[in-house]
């Protein structure tokens, strides 16, 4: 396989943009990325998106794309993994310039979620889990993850106080990211008095909705070093999967996917968890969040709400974990969300991140999932 | 969710008897029936009827709910322990929410899940109510 290296990175703020469509979402992220790389265009594009189908009734997704980016002729697929979806559409596209059929390429995430009522958003999203045996009892999705975190908190003695830590400091972070959407401090009294969504999760553990795209360009060695200075080589990527039911896991709280995908990833890289420098996990809730720390093995089995009590995986800890404000605050337009990661830590290893930076990484990880850590993708990236 | 005369009679299974599988290999149970064991990836699996009876080990009550399901909201979720300790994930019912409690005892019934379109398709699955 050859080596592929970041070369341009960009990204909307996400928001409820209810003047842009995808079109306008994705050419605005595009035209950064485009200038980031200093001129790379992609000979194809791969498109992470989760709702376009269920919600705006428009597959063909990628023509849309391409044409946004003035790329029309140029093809490619869309992947969808749910809420995991950029961060699988990540690595369809870095094996895209790793076996040698393209040299560049723009992995892109979009996602538009504001339009439409909750209740409506609620039904599209829940389509992450079994609609067969789950879904049809009227099981939604923070419903399901509600379940692994009051079984968290039983096995692990955890005060649901503890679990407020983690969106209070998301919303620290994000409110020097300049693309977050919700860029407000909150204390955890806030998160405590917030509405019940499915008890115990709460308003404020829960990701909010929005409308985004990120855009990664991707070359391979010879290219990369034609267009950027400092491009960012992908040192390691990992797929994995769990039941898409929570019925015949094992342990909920282990979840295989994260496991195999980070093992794959680390494998890979010829790293270990603990010399990651920076990373983003995926935080969707707070049990979310819990589950990837632990499963990506910063953290025993059970113990990361312990760390973070005591103010570990902040912007001067290794790892330094969602300086971008996370899914809790900087947002999460589902099938966009693994594309922000990996641009995000880009610019962390790169230095040039806009928001709160970790002190000269060189090792960065980006975990994104979709489901209730149904399907899994881990990427590394090295300065 | 759209239901059809076909899918409701080919999901019958788990959805009327609460059916799971057993690995011919391994010899483990689980429930939903899968073709395939998750455990020990034999690929060859057999129908059995689950025991009806359980406990709650993880429940949560969800105030926001998808479409269709605002009448009967606020919801419970729950993942059951069945007596043989395969674990099922449905709602309870006849139940008062704030009532519920980790190790609850609970049996399964079976229950109109809602009536749908103009020619009245009945889609019917199965809850847990607790054992007085």
């Amino acid at each position: 396989m050859r080596k592929v290296y970041v070369v341009g990175v960009g990204m909307t703020k996400i928001d409820r943009h209810y003047d842009k469509g995808f079109a306008e979402l994705v050419h605005e992220a595009f035209v950064k990325a485009y200038e980031d790389s200093r001129g790379a265009e992609p000979e194809a594009v791969v498109v992470g998106n989760m709702l376009s189908s269920s919600l705006y009734q428009q597959d063909s997704l990628t023509a849309l794309v391409a044409d946004a980016m003035g790329l029309r002729g140029r093809g490619g697929f869309k992947v969808e993994a749910a809420c995991g979806s950029g961060g699988y559409a990540f690595v369809a596209g870095y094996s895209l310039v790793a076996s040698g059929l393209y040299d560049v390429i723009a992995v892109v995430g979009v996602e538009k979620m504001s339009d439409y009522p909750t209740a409506r958003v609620t039904s599209a999203l829940a389509q992450a889990a079994d609609a067969e045996h789950e879904v049809i009892y009227g099981a939604s999705f923070p419903g399901l993850n509600a379940l692994a975190m009051r079984l968290y908190m039983k096995i692990y003695r955890a005060s649901r106080e503890d679990l407020a830590l983690w969106p209070v400091r998301m919303h620290e972070y994000a409110y020097y990211n300049p693309y977050a959407q919700l860029r407000n401090r909150i204390t955890v009294e806030d998160v405590l008095k917030s509405t019940t969504i499915a008890d115990p999760i709460k308003l404020m553990d829960s990701a909010p909705v929005g409308d985004g795209a990120a855009v990664v360009i991707l070359a391979s060695e010879d290219m990369a070093k034609k267009f950027n200075d400092t491009p960012i080589q992908i040192a390691g990527v990992g797929l994995g999967s769990d039941a898409l039911d929570l019925s015949s896991r094992d342990d909920l709280l282990k979840p295989l996917s994260i496991v195999k995908a980070s093992e794959k990833a680390y494998r890979m890289a010829k790293v270990e968890s603990k010399d990651i420098d920076v990373a983003e996990i995926h935080d969707a809730f707070t049990i979310t969040a819990l589950l990837c720390i632990e499963g990506l093995r910063f953290a025993e089995w059970g113990t990361s709400w312990k760390m973070i009590k005591e103010g570990r995986f902040t912007k001067d800890d290794k790892p330094a974990l969602n300086l971008s404000g996370g899914l809790k605050a900087r947002g999460h337009p589902v099938g966009a969300t693994g594309v922000y990661q990996v641009a995000e830590i880009a610019m962390q290893l790169r230095g040039d991140f806009p928001g709160v930076k970790a002190s000269s990484p060189s090792i960065g990880l980006a975990l994104n999932t979709g489901g209730v850590a149904t399907l899994t993708s881990v990427v590394i990236l090295k300065r | 969710m759209i239901m059809s005369p076909a899918r409701v009679w080919r999901e019958r299974g788990s959805r009327l008897r609460l059916e799971g599988s057993r690995c011919k290999k391994c010899g483990k149970m689980f429930y939903p029936p899968k073709p395939s064991c998750p455990y020990c990836s034999s690929l060859e699996t057999e129908r059995i009827e689950l025991p009806r009876k359980g406990k709650v080990i993880s429940w949560t009550i969800e105030y926001t709910v998808p479409e269709g399901y605002r009448a009967e909201a606020p919801l419970v979720i729950a993942l059951i322990e069945l007596d043989n300790g395969v674990k099922v994930l449905s709602a309870l019912t006849d139940v008062e929410p704030d009532k519920v409690y980790d190790g609850m005892e609970v049996e399964a019934v079976l229950r109109i899940l809602w009536v749908e379109g103009a020619e009245g398709l009945i889609v019917y699955g199965i809850k847990f109510v607790p054992i007085q």
